[in-house]
This record gives structure tokens, sequence and C-alpha cells, in this order.
């Protein structure tokens, strides 16, 4: 059990490193996208950059050494 | 322009992971046994080729937008992960990546470690030691040849990129026979940060249907813009206090960032 384990938890580092919230917020993004695109047939280029640009200083925060 | 991107990330990816790989090996080498380092490093290498052989020929039958869907969300995933630790160190709020230090603490590691025979290696922890680093910076190399190539319909291609960087670092190694600490490393992994994130984004949308004005020429648009946004963000978290501190620790995960 406990080698199964640490395959689970090798694949969750390997993937998802750091912090999980990057890894939700772009399967969300992607999840949105395809609605955009499929569902109300809107040009949703625009979302997958904007996401990662709000993103990126929510992640950097969330790991920056308390000082 | 895609294929020389391409070509462009995938070699710096390599020389990044190679860079850290060969100062794994030049450690076990130098502070235990060269024949079990160089065994260790030869059978990470075997099993990376199986890997590629499996996953190779799989991917190429995903159909391309689910390839792309997924495909994308994972190098965003890995991307983003890259730019964060880039951005951290560029602004003194992470220590810098330092191939000497590293060297120097994994020497001093297995120099300390004890000694133990297996059959066919003469010493197992300079094996192991030697196996799992180069099979873990390996993994992610792997990952980016077989989700670039596969993409852009050019496996040749992001592999040769891959065999270059492997071929010039092990030269540099076999030359220099010691770690290659001059090597532009931080700098490195901030532009593959960028580049990562850039095609995540594109191939991710485009898997989920959206279209790019442009198509493949967004690219031309999108790269530089994550680095100017990036460097945007070095100078918003630019900790002024104390300058950056340099120190051996390598990545806290095996995203090899």
């Amino acid at each position: 059990m406990s080698k199964i384990k640490a395959f689970g938890m090798f694949w969750w580092d390997f993937i998802v490193g750091d912090d999980w919230l990057v890894a939700v917020a772009v399967v969300l993004g992607l999840a949105v996208t395809y609605l955009l695109a499929h569902g109300v047939g809107v040009a949703a280029w625009w979302l997958m950059p904007l996401l990662v640009t709000v993103l990126l200083p929510i992640s950097i925060r969330r790991l920056m050494p308390k000082r | 322009m895609t294929g020389l991107a391409l070509f462009l990330a995938v070699f710096l990816a390599c020389i990044v992971e190679a860079v850290e790989a060969l100062t794994i090996i030049l450690a076990a080498g130098t502070a235990r046994d060269w024949r079990s380092a160089l065994t260790g490093m030869g059978a990470a290498l075997a099993t990376l080729a199986v890997i590629v052989a499996v996953l190779g020929p799989a991917i190429t039958m995903i159909p391309l937008t689910g390839l792309r869907l997924v495909v994308g969300g994972l190098l965003l995933i890995f991307g983003i992960g890259w730019l964060r630790k880039a951005i951290l160190r560029a602004s003194g709020n992470k220590a810098l990546h330092d191939e000497d230090a590293a060297f120097a603490a994994e020497e001093a590691a297995a120099r300390a470690a004890a000694s133990e025979q297996r059959p066919l290696v003469g010493d197992w922890y300079a094996f192991t030691l030697s196996f799992k680093g180069v099979l873990l910076e390996g993994l992610e190399v792997v990952f980016i040849v077989l989700t670039f190539g596969s993409n852009q319909h050019n496996m040749p291609l992001a592999a040769s990129a891959s065999v270059a960087a492997v071929a010039v670092v092990a030269i540099s190694g076999i030359a220099v026979r010691a770690p290659l600490a001059r090597v532009p490393e931080n700098s490195m992994k901030f532009v593959v940060g960028a580049m990562l994130t850039s095609f995540g984004m594109f191939w991710g949308a485009e898997g989920a249907g959206a279209s790019w004005p442009g198509g493949d020429a967004a690219l031309l648009v999108i790269v530089p813009v994550v680095l100017l946004v990036a460097l945007g963000y070095v100078a918003v978290f630019r900790r002024r206090e104390q300058g950056p501190r340099t120190v051996g620790a390598a990545a806290t995960t095996s995203q090899g960032v």
C-alpha cells in the first residue's frame, strides 16, 4: 500500500508541483474556455492569458517565503 | 516560426535539466565510484528510452484537439511553476540555483553515505543517486519532447533538439570535468518557463475550441508578452532590503525547476 501511495505522491508532485491552486485554476480556465467556445459561441482565446496574468502573482504570493 | 520556437524551447529545457543531471552524476562519480555512477546513468537512460518507445506512438494516436487540450493544460501547469520560481529567484525572494554549491552538497552527502555492494553494481549508493537524478531530470525532458513534437507533428525536430542539448552538456562536462556553473541556468529557466506557459496557453485554448487571432502567428505575440509580464512581476516583487542569496539546494519538487 505504501508503494502505491508513494507512486501516487510522485505523480502528484511531478504534475501538480508546489501549488495545487494553479492546477485547479488551469483546469477550470480550460473548462470555461470550452463552454464559451462551444456553448455560447464567443471567441474565447483571451481567457487563458487573462487567467495566467491574474494567477501568476497570486501563486507567487502563496509561495513567497514569510519575512 | 513554430519550428524554431519548438527547437529553442526543447533545447533550452533539455540544457537546464542535463546540467542538473550532470552535477549529480559528477558528485556520485567523484565521491563514490565512477563505474556505478555511469551504470546508473545508463540504466536511467534505458528506462527513459522505454518510456518514449511506449508513450510516443500512443500519444500520436490521440486526436489532435484532445491532445492539445490535455497537453496544453499540463504544459501550462508546468510553465507557471517554472515561471513562478524564476520570478521568485530573479526578484531576490528565493535563492539562486548554483551548480557549484549543489555539487558540494551532493558530494558531501555521497561521501557520508554507507557503502553497499549489489550484483553487477560496485557501489549501490552511487548507482541509485545517478539513476534517480537522471531519471527525474529526464522525465520532464521526455514529456516536453513528446508533447511539443506530437503537437507540431515534428517529433524528429523535438528529438534532435533534446539530443543536441544533451550532447552539448555531455561534451562540455567531459571537457571541464566539473559542474557547469557558468551556464546561465537561472536566466534559461526564466525563458523556458515563459515558453512553456505560452505554448500551454496557445494549445490549451485551441484544444478547448478557441481560435487565436492570426493562428500560429499569435505565438509571435504571446511569447514576448508573457516574458514582459513576467519581467514586470519581477519588478513588482523585487526585494529591496536584501540581495539574492545563493545556495545549491535543488528544487523542492520533481518539476525540476
